[in-house]
This record gives structure tokens, C-alpha cells and sequence, in this order.
């Protein structure tokens, strides 16, 4: 199973390192999003200054979902889910390799709009072991609960608005608890930190968990 | 007689819409059959549930002497599909994507040049992306990607498509060669005057039905005769 | 099977006229019996007061039957997908549950609304138990456009099982997400049980418990028999599509042989 997840990996980031479609564009647009919440906010700098944890986790849920639509319609735009279903690739193994794929372009994705947050809201980044541990469970589950429900989208009518619909709330724990925890460790709250992490795990756990169980059915039926 | 591939009152669904009405099917190890059909007649559901794509709502099916809706897991990897469209992947180079089929099938990496050799496909054109080829190539490619499985039972959706005259005579050899060696080969093509010729038995589809697919007991391939068996379908 | 005239049995109308006597019930008990709160001066901060108190009749069991019926739910999709009680009632029991469901969340969003406004004059508190409906609203919303969205019955079973249980699971870690996040700031919460609620008031509430319980039981019955027949109907239009898909076949043998036939008398 791990063997062929890290085929399965390799062959996404081949792919995403050819077509460079979240350098180009799916980047660019997260930048635009953070530039957005500037003007919806009034440029009000204390204020933008207290949301910017709240924001960059947004920002990430948005791009998340187009690297999401992405990872799939690479696979059915030319009709590749069946070659996969044909293949002697373990479901699981593929679940975890798209998720991984998924997670890492995620992550630099998150390393650009925290400098963006940093240049553009004036935020000053400290405490970071908290934001990293919790950048890191938070990515996991976005990466395992996108990549399941993507699975579930793949073959159904009005996928692109189906998916959004989907996931939306099923990431709103992540980016609630996400957004706390970076907000406490860069002084912002006086909570505590760490216990959100506890749930960003939970959640992460079950994601990666279920989509590897359940992504041979899911995978079948699409 | 030991069938490859056995289906008989076989009725699939596409949402509500019956793409098999009862379909009987015989298939002997080694056979090149040719199904011809108007559009819509029910050959690439057919092809769909040979490979285990596609499940049955009634009848009975057994491939390679696997149940394709209960051991669907298990017959896959046995079987090579050339649908519609290739199932590549575009921004990779064709040797990325031979190699990507093969490491899927678990195959040895060496067949991966081999493949591409056969069909055409080395040098320059290997590098280059899929995206990138022309249709009569990708078709190549995606038989490669199918060639380096080593399946038992080649099921094609219209293979000489898009295929000039020179490659068409290559994939004639390639499945001459693997029908000796004891795989099925199943066809759907609309081209008769190129399929026909390569056939060991023609088989017509109409309204989700195969006419001709059954088999007389103890026919074999050597006596069966290129053209239409009389054996009239069981309801 | 007989053919009746719609879903109900002899079991269901009992139900039906129990749930709408409770109802009734409620409404008088409610409205007329059971005294206003405290208002004015007297009034214990952050209770309700005066005649909102009457929404403790509603929105408690609402909001109740809003989980009831999602716990249906994940039921009967932890049985469909459980190989050895596989079985289609299991899933139109699903369906059941969550399409009640729904409807008793919206219920409990528009009175928590009212309510909210009663107490702090906003027509949105933060309320941790709120909060988690709205979010299971959104859950539920996604779960009934996933079922319309899938054709095939059978993939349309197994995707929206495997959805329900991964929400369900996910409102598990909601519950404790909102609770913390609310409790951050000062906990506005909507329902405090009030220790001054005995008396008709206890009473009431009670039975605003068991009359929402019976029409939520009532619907969910009527839903998951409407859900069968329309898996009998589907059933009849399958036959039929099959002659009509064999047919297809016939008539085109049969206009090949006339073609045939025409161009043999017409002969060389």
C-alpha cells in the first residue's frame, strides 16, 4: 500500500511539476484573495492585524479546493480513473498518494500566503512550533477530507459546485481550530494553543482513516 | 470446452437506462472476436462488464473464470480495457506514462522500452508529451500502456481508429501474436473491412443483445468459420 | 403487495392523530395555561423574559428531534454499508432521517433566531449548540444535493453512507470545536436551565418534547414508505425500458431485412 501510494504521489507531482498549475496559477490567485480581504476590510491595519490568522486559514481552504478540483481532473479528463480502477493499485495506496500530493503543494501554498500575510497585514509571526504543528495536522486533514470527497465528485453532474458544497462544512472544524491556534501562538488570544491541536488530530484521524478505507467504494461508484 | 469469458441474459444499467438487455456471450482462450454494431447498439457496455466496470443487474457472468461483479478486484489486473479515450495522461511524456501503467501493473521496468518499441513509439516521440501527440499516436500509446500489463483478455473499443495503414498492419500482428500465445482479444470496431479479415468470429449487437455470441457445445476454434454463426440467442 | 391508497397504515394514522392531539396540546398549554416569566425589574439577568419564555415549547424539542433525525441517519447508513444487514430499507431509512432532519434544523435555526433576539436584541447569538446546527444544517444540505446528484441507486447508496458516517464523525469533533470556541467569549448561551421552571412550565416543555417526537417519528414513517414506492415505481419503468431497449433490436433487424428484401426485388 505505502509503495504504491508513493507511485501514485510521484506520478501527481510529475504531473502538477510539468504543468506548474499551482505555481501559476492556483498561487497567484491566493495571493489576490489576501489583497481582497485588504479592501473588504478597509485597509483598517489593527483590524487586519487581529484577523490575519483567520484569513490566511480561509485563503487556504480556497486554494485547497481548486488544488482539490485540480488533482481530479487530471485523472478524468482523459479518462484515467479507469486505468486506475484496472491497475493493481491498492485503493488505499491511492488515496494516500493523491492526499500527499495534495498536502505538499498545500504546504507551499501556505509557506507563500504567510509571507503574504506578513508583507501585506503587517503580521508578525512568533511561537512557531504551534503554527508549524498546527499548519502541519491542519494540512493533513484538508488534504485527506479533499481528497475523499473529490473521489466521491469525480464522476457526477455539476461536480465543480458539488464539491465546494461538500467540503465547505466539513472543513469548517479545521479552519475554526486552525485559525485559534495560530491565533494564540502569535499572541493574539490568551487561550491556550495545544489543545486545538488535539482536535486538528482528531480530525486529521479520522479523514485519513475513513477516505483509506472507504476510497475503494468511493473510487467504484464515481 | 474451457471458456474465457462466459455471460448469459446479462443486463447492466447506466443510471435507469438498460445498455445490456440480455446479453449471452461465449469466448474462447485464444479467439479474436469482432463485435460490430450501430452507435448505441451496447458494445463498449459490453467491453465495461467483461472488465469488471461495470456491475450486472441480472444474469449470469464469469471471465476468466472470475464473477466480475463479486471478484471485480481480482479479475482487473488481468484485464487490459482500451476505451474511448486513451486514459492518459497529458502532461507526461509517453515513456512517463508506459512507465506509470507499468509500475501499476507491478511489471518489470524493462518492458516499458519494449512496449513502446512495438508500437512505434521510440525516440523522439517517447519524450515528448501526450498532450502533445497526434490521435493515431495517443492510440498507440494507450495500447502500449495496455501492452506492458500483459493481460489475458484485450478488450478494444475501436483500436484501428484514427491508425494509419502502417500501424494498422502492426497492431494486426500484435494481436495475431498474442491470440497464439492464449489471450482473448475482444474487438468493437465500425470498420469491417479492417477487422473482419483479422477475426477468428463476428459477432452484431442490437438493442443491448448479442446475436451470434453463443458457442454450440464443443466447438472449437479451429472448425469456427469467419462470418455470422447461426446459433440463435437464448432469451 | 396490496396496493393502498397512499403511505399510511392503521400504526401511522394512530401516529398521525397522536402526534397532531399533542400538538394541539402544546399550543394551548403554551399560549394560554402555563404563566409568563418574570419581566421587568424581577427578572434574573439573561433569561428570557415575559412571553418569549413560550419558545422553551418550541426550540428544545425542535432542536432535539434535528439530532434524532440525523442519529437516524448515520443509522441506517452504518447498517447499509455493514455487509451482513445490507439492505435497502436501510438506506430509505437514511434518506428518512436526514430529509426530517433537515427540516427540524432549519426549525431550530429560525426559533434559536427568534429567541436570540428575545434575549440580546440580535438575530444571531454564537451559541455553541447553534453554531453546531448550523453547521450540520450545511452538512445535511450537502448530503440531500449529493443523493440528487447521483443517478444509479445503487452508487447512490453507497456514496451518501459513506458521506453520512464521515459528517457524522466530523460533527463529533464539531461539538467539541464549538464549545471551546464559544467559551473564548463570554458564553452567551441560549439555553440555561432555568431552576425556576416547575409547575405548568415544566410541564408543557415536557410534552412539547413528546408531540415533536411524534410528528418527527410520523414523518420520518411517511418519508421512508414514499422513498419505497418510489423504488416500486423505478422497478416498473426498469421492465419496461428493458422491452423497449430489446425492441430497439427487432426494429432494426426488422428494417435491415425489408432493406435487404427491397434490394433483392430490384435485382440486377
Amino acid at each position: 500500500m505505502w509503495r504504491d501510494a508513493v507511485v501514485v504521489a510521484g506520478k501527481d507531482l510529475r504531473i502538477e511539476g510539468r504543468a506548474k498549475v499551482s505555481l501559476n496559477q492556483v498561487g497567484p490567485y491566493a495571493l489576490v484573495v489576501l489583497l481582497l480581504f485588504g479592501f473588504a476590510f478597509d485597509q483598517d491595519r489593527p483590524l487586519l492585524v487581529q484577523a490575519a490568522p483567520g484569513l490566511f486559514w480561509l485563503a487556504v481552504l480556497f486554494s485547497g479546493l481548486l488544488a482539490v478540483q485540480r488533482s481530479f481532473s487530471v485523472e478524468s479528463s482523459d479518462g484515467a480513473i479507469d486505468s486506475l480502477r484496472l491497475s493493481r493499485l491498492e485503493p488505499a495506496g491511492i488515496f494516500l498518494g493523491k492526499a500527499a500530493a495534495v498536502a505538499a503543494q498545500l504546504v507551499l501554498l501556505e509557506a507563500l500566503l504567510a509571507a503574504g500575510v506578513v508583507v501585506l497585514f503587517h503580521s508578525r509571526l512568533g511561537g512557531a512550533g504551534l503554527l508549524a504543528a498546527s499548519a502541519a495536522l491542519s494540512t493533513a486533514g484538508l488534504a485527506g477530507a479533499g481528497v475523499a470527497y473529490g473521489a466521491l465528485c469525480i464522476g457526477l453532474r455539476a461536480r465543480e459546485t458539488l464539491l465546494p458544497l461538500l467540503l465547505a462544512p466539513v472543513l469548517a472544524p479545521v479552519v475554526l481550530a486552525a485559525t485559534q491556534a495560530w491565533r494564540s501562538a502569535l499572541g493574539l488570544s490568551g487561550g491556550d494553543g495545544w489543545r486545538w491541536l488535539a482536535l486538528l488530530g482528531c480530525f486529521a484521524a479520522i479523514y485519513l482513516a475513513g477516505g483509506s478505507i472507504g476510497f475503494g467504494a468511493l473510487m467504484e461508484e464515481a | 470446452m474451457v471458456l474465457s469469458a462466459r455471460l448469459r441474459c446479462a443486463v447492466a444499467l447506466a443510471g435507469r437506462y438498460p445498455v445490456l438487455a440480455g446479453a449471452d456471450l461465449d469466448l474462447l482462450p485464444g479467439e479474436i472476436l469482432v463485435v460490430k454494431g450501430a452507435n448505441g447498439a451496447g458494445k463498449t457496455s459490453l467491453l465495461r462488464v467483461l472488465a469488471g466496470l461495470l456491475p450486472l443487474v441480472a444474469g449470469e457472468a464469469s471471465v476468466l473464470g472470475l464473477d466480475p461483479s463479486a471478484d471485480a478486484r481480482a479479475l482487473r489486473p488481468l484485464v487490459g480495457l482500451l476505451g474511448h479515450k486513451g486514459g492518459l495522461y497529458d502532461d507526461l511524456s509517453a515513456i512517463e506514462n508506459v512507465r506509470f501503467a507499468a509500475r501499476s501493473a507491478r511489471a518489470p521496468a524493462s518492458s516499458v522500452p519494449a512496449a513502446l518499441e512495438r508500437m512505434g513509439l521510440s525516440g523522439r516521440l517517447a519524450k515528448a508529451p501526450a498532450g502533445r501527440l497526434s490521435a493515431g499516436q495517443r492510440r498507440r500509446l494507450a495500447l502500449a500502456c495496455v501492452l506492458v500489463k500483459r493481460p489475458l483478455l484485450w478488450l478494444l473499443d475501436e483500436p484501428h481508429a484514427g491508425l494509419d495503414a502502417e500501424h494498422r498492419a502492426l497492431l494486426d500482428d500484435l494481436l495475431r501474436e498474442v491470440a497464439e500465445a492464449g489471450s482473448s482479444v475482444v474487438m468493437a470496431s465500425h470498420e469491417e473491412a479492417v477487422a473482419v479479415p483479422l477475426a477468428t468470429r463476428v459477432v452484431t449487437m442490437t438493442g443491448g443483445t448479442v446475436r451470434g455470441g453463443l458457442l454450440a457445445p464443443g466447438a472449437g476454434l479451429a472448425g469456427a468459420p469467419a462470418g455470422l454463426s447461426e446459433v440463435p440467442s437464448v432469451a | 403487495m396490496m396496493l393502498r391508497k397512499g403511505p399510511s397504515t392503521r400504526l401511522s394514522r394512530a401516529l398521525g392523530w397522536s402526534a397532531l392531539v399533542a400538538l394541539a396540546l402544546n399550543v394551548w398549554w403554551g399560549l394560554w395555561l402555563s404563566p409568563p416569566a418574570p419581566s421587568g425589574k424581577a427578572a434574573p439577568p439573561g433569561i428570557v423574559e415575559g412571553q418569549f419564555v413560550r419558545m422553551l415549547y418550541v426550540h428544545p424539542a425542535v432542536a432535539t428531534m434535528a439530532y434524532v433525525g440525523f442519529g437516524v441517519c448515520a443509522l441506517g447508513s452504518v447498517a447499509w454499508l455493514w455487509p451482513r444487514t445490507r439492505s435497502p430499507r436501510w438506506d430509505r431509512l437514511a434518506v428518512a432521517g436526514a430529509e426530517v432532519g433537515a427540516v427540524f434544523c432549519a426549525a431550530t435555526l429560525v426559533t434559536g433566531s427568534i429567541w436570540g433576539r428575545a434575549s440580546w436584541g440580535v438575530w444571531w447569538t454564537w451559541d455553541p449548540r447553534l453554531t453546531l446546527t448550523a453547521i450540520l444544517f450545511a452538512l445535511s444540505l450537502g448530503y440531500l444535493a449529493l443523493r440528487r446528484a447521483v443517478e444509479d441507486s445503487r452508487s447512490r447508496s453507497v456514496l451518501s453512507s459513506v458521506v453520512a458516517l464521515l459528517m457524522a464523525l466530523t460533527v463529533i469533533v464539531d461539538h467539541y470545536a464549538t464549545s471551546w470556541f464559544v467559551s473564548l467569549h463570554q458564553g452567551e448561551t441560549l439555553f440555561k436551565p432555568d431552576p425556576s421552571v416547575y409547575g405548568w412550565q415544566l410541564a408543557t416543555m415536557v410534552l412539547s418534547f413528546v408531540a415533536f417526537g411524534l410528528l418527527g417519528a410520523w414523518l420520518i414513517v411517511h418519508r421512508y414508505r414514499l422513498e419505497g414506492l418510489e423504488e416500486r415505481y423505478e422497478a416498473q419503468v426498469f421492465y419496461s425500458a428493458i422491452e423497449a431497449r430489446r425492441a430497439e433490436g427487432s426494429a432494426e433487424r426488422a428494417s435491415a431485412l425489408v432493406g435487404s428484401a427491397a434490394a433483392e426485388t430490384e435485382g440486377p
